[in-house]
């Protein structure tokens, strides 16, 4: 068996009084693709923020790779292995799409600032190099035409998918996606998945998701996660975690429609 | 083959500039001359801060307080090599080239100095580089006038005239060309992503905090080379000439010609320094109008007159404009 | 120790002033995460304001109790009207917008301040305003007393000093965290926008704030100015960076921390350059900074609230 890319142990994130995550535990192999669903404020963006280190979490552990990574500053972090996307976009907002996605390639570079002030042949070698690199990434994402836009003029979904293609560039082996299908309508949120899936198949990475609606998440993931108040509920296959009483109370019981002040009708399934 | 085109590529801007700038020089005398030579040590000036302020989105407003080590660092060293010649070239030569070791002397000190002031304010944000560079440029001064080497309030006098045209542009013609390919390298690229969001770009690996002390650096290196510049052309060197004043015009033109726009940092220093060279004398109403310049761009062109833009992004638009009438639109 | 109790007396007198002028940093930063770059300023205006009051007096000839009253909170309230109105022009218009725009007019309205107070004086209008760039003198607003106790020198101008600024910063205390407004600016201070749902009134607390840090300011300069009594218009930049660092020192956008940190500089200064190198006092307050950001860059009692992502 190999070792998976990441390892989470018991890991616990506090604010002040607020448990936003307890023992929060999660291995993840390559190729797999896993969604982490939950309902507002139920600790998912925390997961993914311990894990990427945007706070280092209060206890437990987070394995990469086989190595410890609590405390990591972030770019260390994704200089490990694990890439994100944001649940508010987070582009480069005046740069253009292409160079959204070189700023994210720019590992791997050798030359330094004087190899850069005097264009040296080994600076022009890698700028060639991350230029064709980042092309790449944007015609996988179906953005190769819009390389020259400035990403804030991007319409909302190719604003996604630029951030997927950035993530992607820095050559994760793990992918972690904040609510990608966020404002779509089902059929695109549908073909975003498709799209998410593609990438797992193509690149053979592993890839977690947070989805706000579980049915979007369920057709393409093979195992999920459910979060509610910082807790983890229920983990398995679809089949298993639909059907189980904690997860329908979490997301259809009183108390969440009470809080959110909204009435839904129930399906029967 | 390939060498040669590669080398003459990296050096094309150099060789053309000294050989234009020696062609003008010949042409150019008198008071204008130093106009100029003002002129172009405040493009160097306003050019590296756009490195900080606009390509980085940090606010230093201090550059001054390096202008000031690199002035003092130089003229300490030209005054102790004063009387030295090397032997077997011209005195004229051996000047030069004792000023070109002291002008380096100064971009190198002035490069400590900022890693010194940079490294433990930008860990933080951007905000609080503004007022510990503020701060330093004070105690620069403070430092300088209690130092009897440095000559104190009085500074040091009887410095050669070493400055020409010839140096100032040649100044001029490092700073634009390491903006520029600064810019349009991967280094100026994380750069400008830490400016557009520093999340991200720490999400996306770029060390952040190590970026921004290196642009912080490379500026004060600059800022270093206009102070050795501007002593040598004025034979003195005193606390007087690196007050906060002249931090802050530096910023008004880095602001006014637009953050993150090299060639709109070399026109406002320009204007600035040219139109503005008759206000000289009443020193209270040139700063209040720059203050309600700096006040009023904010609250109704933040962006200053190019944006991140650069002058040629705008002026072939206009002829299309021209040319395809009010129905061109953006491509 | 003579000399001990002297730096002390010395150390809290100019603490308590960088007390006074770090709480309007402080309290700004809280509620708009602003360095308000014009705070020094004000704190000259404050001064100015105060001359003028006190030469309109006569306070030089005849100085009496109720003279010194009147120009205190004369003073305080012009700087508190001048505070708002920075912050409707200036800062409001901006604040959606990105923090460096804000930033940038704040130093924009601070050098305002400094060189239009250097400007010639305008004609006919019964006092020299803008006073222009040459020193004035502060004229003392009560009869100057001092004693030697154990030949420790100290005036009533210390006393009165001391227990007015100690006062003004227990009234703060009690409006911060015991009456309505206090708890409507620490809510903004918060979240602004959460605060602003739950119907505090955001625009009208960001100005009280500003009106309160501002008439801080003034007090201080007029306390200030029994000691230091030459006042000129470029005096708000290098007390404003040292209030500064004492508001970061003690974490910035917290009020006790405030008050801590400028008696600590205070304090450090008065002993530092009595005993060590007393002519790069001025140099101590940016040694204290630099070494604050190096070793806890949220000060003593200061938390960092990582940005929400």
């Amino acid at each position: 068996m190999s070792e998976p890319v990441l390892d989470a142990r018991k890991v616990t994130m506090q604010f002040g009084g607020l448990k936003a995550l307890v023992d929060f535990d999660l291995t993840l192999m390559s190729g797999e693709l896993v969604g982490m669903i939950g309902p507002n404020g139920a600790g998912k963006t925390t997961a993914f923020n311990a894990i990427t280190g945007v706070y280092p979490p209060t206890s437990g552990d987070v394995i990469l790779l086989g190595e410890r990574v609590n405390g990591r500053r972030p770019h260390q972090i994704c200089m490990k292995g694990i890439a994100r996307t944001f649940q508010n976009i987070r582009l480069f907002k005046q740069l253009t799409a292409l160079d959204n996605v070189r700023v994210a390639c720019h590992h791997g570079h050798r030359a330094g600032f004087t190899a850069a002030f005097l264009l040296t042949a080994a600076f022009l070698a890698d700028e060639e190099r991350i230029t064709q690199r980042a092309e790449e990434f944007l015609a996988v994402m179906g953005l190769a035409d819009k390389r020259h836009a400035l990403a804030r003029n991007l319409p909302y979904g190719e604003q996604r998918r630029l951030e997927i293609a950035r993530a992607l560039a820095t050559g994760p082996r793990l992918l972690c996606l904040d609510e990608p299908a966020a404002g779509m309508n089902a059929s695109e949120k549908v073909a975003l998945m498709e799209l998410i899936r593609r990438i797992r198949d193509q690149f053979g990475i592993a890839i977690l998701v947070i989805e706000h609606d579980m049915r979007v998440v369920m057709g393409v993931s093979e195992r999920l996660v459910v979060l509610d108040h910082g807790v983890t509920i229920a983990r398995g296959s679809p089949q298993q975690v639909q059907k189980d009483p904690k997860v329908i109370e979490a997301y259809l019981g009183d108390s969440y429609l009470e809080e959110k002040h909204i009435h839904v009708p129930v399906e029967s399934t | 083959m390939r060498a040669l085109r590669l080398v003459s590529q990296s050096l094309l801007p150099f060789v053309a500039g000294l050989a234009v700038l020696s062609m003008i020089s010949k042409g150019l005398s008198g008071s204008w001359a130093i106009v100029l030579m003002v002129a172009g040590i405040n493009i160097i000036l306003a050019v590296s801060l756009n490195v900080v302020n606009g390509f980085t989105g940090q606010f230093s407003i201090g550059h001054a307080g390096f202008m000031a080590v690199g002035a003092y660092t130089a003229a300490k060293i030209t005054m102790a090599l004063r009387f030295v010649q090397i032997a077997g070239i011209s005195s004229d030569a051996s000047d030069q080239l004792f000023f070109l070791l002291a002008l380096v002397a100064g971009m190198v000190a002035a490069a400590v100095a900022g890693l010194l002031v940079g490294a433990p304010s930008l860990r933080l944000r951007g905000d609080y580089l503004a007022i510990v560079t503020l701060g330093f440029n004070e105690i620069i001064r403070v430092i300088i006038e209690n130092t009897p080497f440095l000559g104190q309030a009085t500074g040091i006098s009887g410095l050669p005239r070493l400055t020409n045209f010839v140096w100032v542009g040649m100044g001029v013609v490092a700073t634009v060309v390491m903006a520029k390919r600064l810019a349009e390298s991967t280094h100026g690229r994380a750069l400008l992503a830490i400016r557009e969001d520093e999340i991200a770009a720490e999400a996306m690996g770029v060390d952040t905090t190590s970026y921004k002390v290196r642009a912080f650096v490379i500026a004060s290196a600059f800022a270093g080379l206009a102070g050795g510049l501007l002593v040598h052309l004025i034979q003195l060197c005193t606390p007087r000439s690196f007050t906060f004043i002249k931090s802050f015009e530096v910023v008004v033109m880095v602001v006014l010609g637009g953050m993150g726009s090299v060639t709109g940092s070399i026109l406002a220093a320009l204007v600035l320094s040219l139109a503005l060279e008759g206000l000289r004398e009443v020193q209270e109403f040139r700063m209040v109008m720059y203050a309600l310049l700096l006040i009023v761009l904010m609250l109704t062109r933040p962006t200053g007159i190019f944006g991140t833009r650069e002058i040629w992004d705008i002026l072939p638009k206009w002829g299309r404009h021209r040319a395809q009438g009010a129905a061109g639109g953006s491509p | 120790m003579t000399e001990f109790l002297q730096h002390l007396v010395n150390g809290i007198s100019v603490g308590t002033i960088y007390a006074l002028i770090a709480l309007g940093y402080t309290m700004v930063y809280g509620v708009l995460k602003l360095i308000n770059f014009a705070h020094g300023d004000v704190y000259m205006v404050g001064a100015f304001v105060g001359l003028y009051l006190a030469n309109a007096m006569g306070v030089e000839e005849n100085p009496t109790i109720g003279k010194a009253v009147v120009i205190f909170v004369g003073s305080m309230m012009i700087c508190g009207a001048l505070g708002v109105v920075i912050e409707r022009f200036a800062y409001r218009p901006l604040r959606q917008r990105p923090r460096l725009t804000s930033l940038i007019t704040a130093i924009g309205v601070s050098l305002l301040l400094e060189f239009g107070f250097q400007l010639p004086s305008i004609p006919h209008l019964g006092i020299p305003f803008p006073p222009g760039p040459t020193p004035r003198f502060f004229p003392e607003i009560f009869t100057r007393v001092a004693w030697e106790p154990a030949g420790v020198h100290i005036s009533n101008y210390d006393i009165v000093s001391f227990f007015l600024a100690v006062g003004l910063m227990l009234a703060l205390q009690y409006v911060v965290y015991r009456t309505k407004f206090g708890t409507s600016m620490r809510a903004v201070s918060f979240d602004a926008q959460v605060a602003g749902l739950m119907g505090v009134n955001v625009n009208r607390v960001i100005a009280y704030t500003f009106a309160l840090g501002s008439s801080l300011a003034a007090a201080a300069a007029l306390l200030f100015a029994g000691s230091r009594p030459r006042i000129d218009p470029l005096m708000g930049l290098n007390l404003g960076v040292k209030a500064f660092v004492a508001a970061v020192f003690g974490g910035i956008g917290n009020v006790p921390g405030a008050m801590v940190g400028g008696l600590a500089l205070g304090l450090a200064e008065e002993y530092v350059s009595g005993y060590m190198v007393s002519s790069y006092r001025d140099g101590i307050a940016f040694a204290l900074l630099i070494v604050v950001l190096l070793v806890r860059p949220a000060g003593l009692f200061g938390t960092f609230r990582p940005e929400k992502v």
